[in-house]
């Protein structure tokens, strides 16, 4: 049986993608599944960066595409978790060095061998993004709780639908007391206005810009708290119904959620 | 800080300002997005309209506008002819309409309404907007609101 | 035609930095100095400018139709709600990028620099065709990044290449001093000190910006706040005046706590 291909996808930069990739992955990894972790943003690689594994690259995904190695060969086992591996892109090359195709056959390979691929997704709506969901059977939208930020993956979840990918959200970023003060929006606005199934919400936490900068993925860290909440979002994706953390006091939202998840 | 831009622009939370113009906005981008819908509404309404006054299908017009706080859509269709009304209700012409200059804005309350449904805040239907889809995003009100 | 304005691209590579906040606001900044300016947006098919300058209602043609020759340049440009002088030129939300012919794309920014005195091009994220298409008409390029270790590097693919036609200037946004002083965040002369690009300015991370973006008001409207003094002093060091880049205060730090934290704390 071969492993559930999810790419993590967002349209608007910077919103999430890599971050949720690596920690969800290696969330994953610690539940005992074979994880594995491709980069596509060819170019503008990061997600090496994110999970500290920068000095370790020999091949990256672009070598695969053109033979020049082995798959396995590319792949860089993270030596923190038994089963979790990182597929690096390609930094001096244009996203057009590798077609849909190609992209599509290299994940099938490694689904191969693994639970679990989840696809980092480059920002946009060009080809690199055309070529990462080429590659999945289910999408995982990132967004944050901002107008532009919705508006992109909006429409981003437009194009995913035409594939008639299942899609899921992840609301990112979320600062409840932002929220409660009326200067924010909700999950539940979000929810609102995107009408897609609802997978997860992070609270913003300033740790995370110092876990990238020493490569070292927040859900290491026993005491913070966004490790629970990778945590559920991991089970939620295997299919548990966990009930979402109520960040902002809202009475009506636990039985909002509990409706969408049903619907 | 917060509280010194909330005194400058006012009272209301910034969250729902952003949430109603997100939801409008969605709307529009929606709107651009489905082409086919739009013309298979135009086919519709034209037909319905059909059914109570003659109409030139050639020089029919639809657009969408906001206004203030909604989105409409206003259609602008040349009447050629209005029939006699019979005694079944077609051709259901006030005598005010029958002498109007024969390209006028659709604003025949009565026949549109009566089919179209009536206005409404938009439906907020979503995802499985292909060519064929119903769910108009817009009210289909032939005057403008 | 003698005249010639400045066009001036703001690109980034990483997503999500701050490019169409920074152009919204820093067109606003210098409209308000005085300036004739238009905004374009290069983002086709995921436009935002419009929304952050509260536009999103006024857009009725847009890029691709001026291209593609169904309106005129006039019929497209949107004049702001707040500002005098400043026009918004909005991306097509149905299109995609790969419609947008490079050739024309310069030509059209050609023409625009006959009639304002800076015409500002928010990029898209990314170095695909969305950011080519956003750099062919510039002559000068302002990168936008913000103190993590993925945006710097990004902005230094993007500065490698958008090679030796530009001289780029550096907008640091989202600098969260406090954590700086922990040593949590990269610092600007740590940024400084890795890209070697001219500081054009130092915006701070401000929940405001959520707060004016869900309004659709840039915070440049009002020069008295920190935020919009320091996008005015961007314009204005733009504009070639001699201006010290405000930092924002709580950076300043002293030299003893720089040395400690260089002995002490874990510096990427």
């Amino acid at each position: 049986m071969t492993a559930r291909k999810i790419v993590v996808t967002s349209g608007k930069g910077g919103v999430g993608k890599t971050t949720t990739t690596a920690n969800l992955g290696a969330t994953l990894a610690k539940r005992g599944r074979r994880v594995i972790l491709v980069d596509a943003d060819i170019g503008l690689r990061n997600l090496d960066l994110v999970l500290g594994l920068e000095k370790r690259i020999v091949f990256d995904l672009v070598e695969v595409a053109e033979g020049r190695c082995q798959l396995r060969q590319a792949l860089i086992k993270d030596k923190r978790f038994d089963s979790l591996a990182v597929l690096p892109a390609a930094q001096t090359r244009e996203k057009d060095a590798i077609t849909a195709e190609q992209f599509a056959g290299i994940v099938e390979s490694a689904a191969e061998g693994a639970d679990y691929v989840l696809i980092d997704c480059p920002a946009g709506i060009e080809t690199g993004f055309r070529n990462a969901v080429a590659g999945a059977t289910e999408a995982i939208v990132v967004t944050t709780p901002e107008v532009s930020a919705i508006r992109d993956a909006d429409r981003v979840i437009g194009k995913i639908s035409e594939a008639k990918k299942p899609i899921r959200l992840i609301v990112n970023r979320l600062r409840p007391e932002m929220v409660r003060s009326g200067d924010m929006l909700s999950v539940e606005d979000v929810c609102d206005v995107l009408s897609v199934e609802l997978l997860g919400v992070v609270p913003d936490d300033e740790e995370i810009i110092d876990t990238t900068n020493r490569g070292e993925p927040i859900v290491l860290n026993e005491a913070n708290r966004l490790r629970a909440i990778y945590e559920k979002i991991a089970r939620r994706l295997e299919g548990e119904l966990v009930p979402f953390t109520n960040f902002e006091n809202q009475t009506l939202f636990g039985r909002l959620i509990g409706a969408l998840k049903a619907g | 800080m917060i509280e010194f831009l909330k005194r400058l622009f006012g009272q209301q939370g910034s969250s729902a300002t952003a949430k109603e113009r997100l939801r409008l906005v969605l709307m529009t981008d929606h709107l651009e997005l489905a082409p086919e819908m739009i013309d298979a509404m135009k086919r519709d309404l034209v037909d319905v309209i059909s059914r109570y006054v003659e109409v030139d299908r050639e020089k029919i017009d639809v657009s969408f506008e906001r206004q203030d706080r909604t989105l409409a859509m206003l259609a602008n269709i040349p009447i050629l002819a209005v029939n006699r009304p019979s005694p079944n209700g077609s051709g259901a012409a006030k005598p005010a309409e029958a002498s109007a200059p024969p390209s006028t804005q659709a604003e025949v309350p009565a026949p549109a309404q009566a089919e179209a449904p009536p206005a409404k805040p938009p439906v907020r239907k979503r995802r499985k907007r292909k060519k064929s889809q119903a769910a108009a995003p817009a009210p289909a009100t032939a005057a403008a609101q | 035609m003698a005249k010639r304005g400045r066009a001036i691209v703001l690109t980034s590579g990483k997503g999500g930095v701050g490019k169409t906040t920074t152009t919204a606001n820093l067109g606003t900044a210098l409209a308000r100095r005085g300036a004739s300016v238009v905004l374009v947006d290069a983002d086709v098919g995921l436009r935002n400018l419009d929304i952050v300058l509260g536009l999103e209602s006024r857009v009725k043609h847009h890029v691709l139709d001026v291209l593609d020759e169904l309106v005129e340049v006039d019929d497209a440009l949107v004049p702001d709600k707040h500002t005098e002088r400043l026009f918004l030129l909005a991306a097509a939300q149905s299109r995609e990028k790969d419609e947008v012919e490079t050739a024309k794309m310069q030509a059209l920014i050609g023409k625009l620099r006959e009639r304002f005195d800076y015409v500002l091009i928010d990029s898209p994220a990314g170095i695909e065709l969305g950011f080519k298409n956003a750099v062919v008409g510039a002559d000068e390029a302002i990168v936008v990044c913000t103190p993590e270790v993925a945006a710097v590097r990004d902005v230094d693919r993007v500065v490698g290449l958008l090679g030796n036609r530009f001289r780029p200037q550096l907008v640091i946004n989202r600098l969260r001093p406090q954590l700086v002083r922990k040593g949590k965040m990269l610092s600007v002369e740590d940024v400084n000190a890795i890209l070697r690009l001219p500081l054009l300015g130092v915006i701070a991370d401000e929940p405001e910006i959520i707060v004016t973006t869900n309004r659709g008001e840039p915070l440049a409207l009002n020069a008295a706040t920190p935020t919009g003094a320091a996008y005015h002093a961007i314009a204005a060091r733009l504009a070639g005046e001699d201006v010290a880049a405000p930092m924002p205060p709580a950076a300043k730090v002293s030299l003893f706590e720089r040395i400690g934290s260089m002995l002490g704390g874990k510096r990427r």
